[in-house]
């Protein structure tokens, strides 16, 4: 009587799918997040988890996360613009007034916060992942090149029979990035508006698979907000740090535009296998 | 003494259903404080059948906040500003003298106006016949004590219950959703012991229902709730979810009848 | 008039199982041959249609409203009786047959009342199968509470809102048929007329209130369960909609009406607050359990806390006149509903009575918060605390509540034989709209018990009977075609017509609400021949009045509820003048019905079992034409009469 697709034109299949892709990117953004702020354990270690990241996963199951990524943001959105279209055709004639009443601020904006968001994604990805915005610092310190920076452990180069072993330079690459006060701006007015779209996003994600109650939700509600402004500070952290200066690019690497091969044969390690 | 205002009322008029209607100004005095708002929209229908004009059509009946048909958005508001109040139990004294008060009906694609402030609510009577009921031919009931119920149980199976189906929920949500109404609807009958044999066609038939009737999704924001004059609770949403989860992965598995 | 009561033979227990053991009955397959109409979509028309359907006859239900689940039974708040004796407290089906013909004062006809007893245990598991929440105890098990001075716990209720929760059970049902086919329902239509063929009820005349149409019903049978005539008092805890319409024009068909003063004025009420107040809030009578009701002892006092200068709580106990607690000792604050209203009269008429219309009397809770404290009153009311609140902007904690009885029930109706069958043929009446099961007077958490009785375990029966006594010849035989339907049909488009031709001065709810006055002066908790002959004179030029100077607005082809009002206000009138002539017809007190001639010396109500033990039925002659009185003899024979005492 009912088909499977029953689920998926129903307005709440739609919205459980909505829940359960917010769910794989809320997860995702708070690893994103811890990954991050490793820049502040020096630009060894941020430049080691990028190597293991690129070179020691299987680029296979990379792709397959980008993928799966990209494809629970395409059916986020998605979801997203059929509800509201059907939600836009429920209401033909607005109201002269409507007050609302305990609707939050940040359930009211969602459209708003997840259309820029979405925008932001798209400069993010082209930003920090394509790297092909135009008129960024990309070649100044050629962070581009992934075979010419070596990989630093304890402060030591990692030399792998007999060659240093070349990583990104992923710690460069941010303090260049942000060091553009624009970027930076729209950086953390992009989180802030995450921060934002989660405070009820991490809430309603809940309550839309039916796991909320008048007890919990208070609890859901706190811990949504708790969760919003962690990942905030998390990752305008960043910009912040850097435009105000106490992030500067590793200078290892200033006098070395032109090499990018640094002095390193006194200080290396002998990497495993 | 009773205290009396002056006011001026912002009121949509419009005389039939695909009429095009817009707002006409009426300066209403001596309104007492202590009438209800009905009975100074009567004072008002009196007012203007005394100049010869049509009174303006609003839906009423029982005037106890039970029966659910009253209905109109009181300042931007369904039922007005007093929390768990239908507009025929809110008070004049909420207001002040010389206020300007804006009346509208309910605002839905499903509700289409029939006259001024009248709304017709009939897909809420759709979406029940299409599963809000649990068969029992009459004459077949087992003892009423036969099926223990905890107390728990019951008082929330109530909790649902209390919904009059007037409509606030659908028109103070944003998207025009009738999620509040089913989910009361169906969480009443779902929660109890007798509602479930029919617990997965039941919610899945009322869905189905509720959104071919052309209603909005749930937002999750929670406007619904602040605007029941029975103070439902979002519970009844989220149970609803899960219930509507649970059948479709039976559905799955296997259809259901 | 034949008022053959077809009660059936044998002992009271078993009159009702033998009774059903002789129906005609259809078989199953001929059912969908038959087409049922009914009017009323609450308890008693709600369960009657949902009932019929699911035996297989096609129903066409009826309401006014925009959904059959806003029938005013949705209102009703204390709870539902049925001798389940789940309380082990001696409560039997013999009890509560006792208790109700008792309590209505001993006029009603013993053989229903017992059959209602009967079916009420019915009701509660039928309910519960429905979906029903009532209270629960932690067991798991059906709560029961003591209700209106029961001396057993019988009443089973769902908070404040047993009604709803009924109603909404009955609604599901329906619905359940309609989604099947199986009942036409008609929202927002109201019957304006009854149609018989051959002396026979077929049909009805209907408006369609949202395209103004003028709608033709054909059936085999007619079943009205349109409610109660409380709002001829305009004034009531009855729903604006609530109207004598339906029954009006049926009784005006030939259907004989009985006992139209038998009307039930509920002692806690909101008192009124002004002229523009358009109804009455009733406050659970289970306020009575802990409230203690006062009136200042002199008139002065009273006027020195209507002019706002004393307040109740600085008023000395030496000054507070605990007069039910004073007059009935026994029984107290908990006297039942007639005697309560009519002290709280009698008070107000010395010009001891507070608000700011001197119509009002305390309702005190001050020596309940003092005794319990505050935190066990508002668990016991909260809600009703709350409620006076949200209507007074007073707080019932702080100071006493103030409380006047109002218009609740109407114990009288339409005339119904033992099947609930009216004098016409083929009309058949549940519910508050019949005059069956309540006498003189009704007791709490009765009425509910009734509508369902009626909707669920009697209706289905008796109408089967009656279609099976015609034949299956004759379903469906008379369809909207009949000669009789197009000359009713044009009688109501004349009558709309000229409402909205008179063109007059005064609005309709003008000449209700002066129509509600009289009755309420004349015909309301104490009546006298003096004064209710002055009502029907006044009621009569106050109709000629109405005929010549209505002003109805608006057209007839769209919604117009200044039509509809009209056409309601215009029966009422007619019916307000049948009400006073019943109860100048009734000369002793019994139950609702207090005619100061008839009282002891101690002003308690006088019976005259011997001169009124009888039904009142009157019969339609002509307009303006004294109607005609008939009598069915009450008989009693397994109840004793007495004289009810409280003190």
């Amino acid at each position: 009587m009912y088909t499977i697709s029953s689920f998926f034109k129903s307005t709440i299949g739609r919205k459980i799918l909505m829940a359960l892709t917010g769910l794989v990117l809320v997860l995702f953004v708070m690893g994103h997040m811890l990954g991050n702020l490793q820049i502040f354990l020096g630009p060894d270690a941020i430049n080691a988890y990028a190597y293991k990241l690129h070179e020691v996963l299987p680029s296979s199951a990379l792709w397959a996360v980008r993928v799966f990524l990209l494809i629970c943001i395409a059916v986020h959105i998605w979801m997203a613009v059929l509800l509201t279209i059907e939600n836009r055709r429920a209401r033909p004639q607005a109201y002269l007034k409507q007050r609302p009443v305990q609707a939050t601020y940040a359930s009211r904006t969602m459209r708003m916060s997840g259309v820029i968001l979405f925008a932001f994604i798209i400069f993010h990805i082209a930003h920090y992942t394509v790297r092909v915005v135009p008129g960024m610092l990309y070649d100044e310190l050629n962070v581009l090149d992934s075979t010419k920076v070596p990989l630093f452990k304890d402060g030591l180069a990692v030399v792998k029979e007999g060659e240093t072993v070349p990583t990104f330079n992923v710690y460069d690459m941010m303090i260049d990035g942000f060091e553009v006060w624009w970027v930076s701006a729209f950086y953390i007015t992009a989180t802030g508006l995450l921060c934002l779209h989660l405070t009820h996003g991490v809430s309603s994600m809940f309550q839309t698979v039916g796991l909320r109650n008048q007890l919990w939700r208070q609890r859901l509600d706190r811990a949504a907000l708790l969760y919003g402004w962690v990942v905030f500070l998390g990752f305008a952290i960043i910009p912040a740090a850097v435009l105000s200066g106490l992030l500067e690019n590793d200078p290892r690497y200033e006098q070395a535009t032109s090499a990018a091969h640094p002095n390193i044969s006194e200080q290396v390690v002998i990497a495993h296998d | 003494m009773e205290k009396t205002m002056n006011l001026i009322l912002k009121v949509w008029r419009q005389r039939r259903r695909d009429d095009v209607g817009q707002f006409h100004m009426y300066e209403l005095q001596n309104v007492s404080e202590d009438s209800s708002f009905l009975e100074m929209m009567d004072s008002l229908s009196e007012e203007l059948v005394s100049r010869g004009e049509e009174p303006v059509a609003f839906d009423h009946d029982c005037r106890e906040g039970i029966c659910g048909m009253c209905s109109m958005t009181i300042n931007g508001v369904p039922h007005g500003p007093e929390r768990a109040t239908t507009a025929c139990q809110l008070h004049m004294r909420h207001f002040n003298d010389g206020q300007i008060i804006t009346i509208e009906p309910w605002r839905a694609k499903p509700f289409p106006v029939i006259k001024d402030l009248v709304v017709d609510r009939s897909p809420f009577d759709r979406i029940i016949q299409s599963g809000g009921f649990i068969t029992a031919r009459t004459g077949s009931a087992v003892d009423a004590n036969e099926i223990p119920i905890s107390k728990q149980t019951a008082d929330f199976a109530m909790d649902a219950a209390a919904c009059i189906g007037c409509g606030a929920c659908v028109a103070a949500c944003p998207n025009a959703s009738a999620m509040l109404f089913t989910a009361a609807k169906v969480t009443h009958m779902n929660s109890l012991p007798q509602g479930k044999a029919e617990q997965d066609r039941r919610t899945l038939a009322m869905v189905t229902t509720m959104d071919r009737e052309g209603f909005g999704g749930c937002t999750n924001v929670g406007e619904c709730e602040a605007a029941c004059p029975k103070v439902i609770s979002l519970d009844m949403i989220a149970h609803l979810n899960r219930d509507y989860l649970s059948a479709q992965t039976k559905n799955f598995l296997k259809p259901v009848q | 008039m034949n008022l053959d009561s077809k009660i059936p033979e044998g002992p009271i227990a078993e009159k009702w199982s033998s009774h059903k053991f002789n129906m005609k009955l259809v078989n199953p397959a001929n059912r969908r041959k038959y087409t049922v109409i009914v009017v009323g979509s609450g308890l008693a028309g709600g369960a009657a249609a949902a009932s019929l359907a699911e035996q297989g006859y096609n129903v066409s239900c009826f309401c006014y409203q925009d959904s059959p689940r806003r029938a005013h039974s949705i209102a009703a708040q204390g709870g539902i009786n049925a001798a389940k004796n789940y309380q082990n407290d001696g409560d039997s089906v013999h009890r509560l047959f006792y208790d109700t013909v008792k309590g209505g004062d001993y006029r009603a006809r013993e053989a229903n009342v017992h059959r209602l007893a009967e079916v009420s245990v019915d009701i509660i598991d039928q309910c519960v199968a429905n979906g029903v929440p009532f209270a629960r105890e932690y067991g798991g098990l059906l709560a029961n509470r003591s209700f209106g001075g029961a001396q057993v716990s019988r009443t089973f209720y769902a908070r404040g809102q047993t009604g709803q929760q009924l109603l909404l059970g009955a609604y599901a049902a329906l619905s359940k048929q309609i989604g099947l086919g199986k009942i036409k329902m008609h929202n927002r239509h109201e019957m304006l007329d009854l149609v018989k063929v051959d002396g026979h009820a077929k049909g009805i005349i209907a408006r369609n209130m949202v395209t103004g149409e003028i709608t033709r019903h054909a059936a085999d049978c007619v079943v009205l369960a349109t409610g109660g005539y409380g709002n001829v008092f305009f004034l009531s805890t009855n729903a604006q909609g609530c109207n004598v319409t339906a029954t009006y024009r049926a009784h005006k068909r030939g259907a004989g009406f009985a006992n139209p003063c038998y009307t039930q004025i509920h002692p806690t009420c909101i008192p009124v607050h002004g002229e523009q107040q358009s109804k009455l809030t009733l406050m659970s009578e289970s306020l009575r359990n802990d409230g203690r009701v006062w009136a200042p002892k002199s008139a002065d006092t009273a006027k020195l806390i209507r002019e706002g200068q004393l307040q109740a709580n600085d008023v000395p106990e030496v000054e507070r006149d605990y007069y039910l607690e004073r007059k009935y000792p026994s029984f107290g604050n908990l006297a039942p509903r007639d005697i309560s209203s009519r002290s709280a009269k009698e008070v107000c008429d010395e010009g001891r009575g507070i608000a700011s219309t001197g119509l009002g009397v305390y309702l005190d809770f001050r020596d309940a918060i003092e005794r319990d404290g505050k935190q066990a009153i508002q668990e016991r009311y909260g809600n009703l605390f709350e409620m006076y609140n949200r209507i007074t902007a007073d707080d019932p904690y702080q100071v006493p509540m103030m409380i006047f009885p109002a218009v609740h029930y109407t114990m009288g109706g339409l005339w119904v034989d033992y099947n609930l069958q009216s004098s016409i043929p083929g009309m058949f009446v549940g519910g508050e709209a019949n005059f069956s099961d309540h006498g003189a007077n009704r007791l709490g958490a009765s009425a509910l018990m009734q509508g369902l009785a009626d909707g669920y375990f009697v209706l289905p029966y008796t109408v089967g009977n009656y279609l099976g006594e015609q034949g299956v010849a004759a379903a469906g035989q008379i369809t909207t075609d009949h000669k009789n339907f197009s000359e009713v049909e044009s009688e109501v488009k004349a009558r709309i017509d000229k409402f909205l031709t008179i063109n007059g001065t005064e609005s309709p709810r003008s000449f209700h609400k002066r129509l509600g006055h009289i009755i309420w002066e004349q015909c309301g908790m104490a009546r006298s021949k003096e004064g209710l002959e002055k009502a029907i004179r006044d009621v009569q030029a106050l109709r000629k009045e109405f005929w010549e100077n209505v002003r109805v607005v608006g057209d007839a082809d769209g919604p117009n509820p200044e039509l509809e009002r009209a056409g309601r206000v215009a029966d009422f009138l007619e019916f307000g003048e049948l009400m006073c002539r019943d109860a100048l017809m009734r000369e002793e007190s019994c139950g609702g019905h207090f005619r100061v001639e008839h009282q002891t010396e101690e002003g308690e109500a006088k019976r005259d079992d011997d001169a009124f033990a009888f039904v009142g039925v009157w019969e339609y002659i002509g307009d303006f034409v004294e109607p005609a009185l008939h009598k069915e003899s009450l008989i009693y024979d397994n109840v004793k009469l007495a004289t009810r005492s409280y003190k």
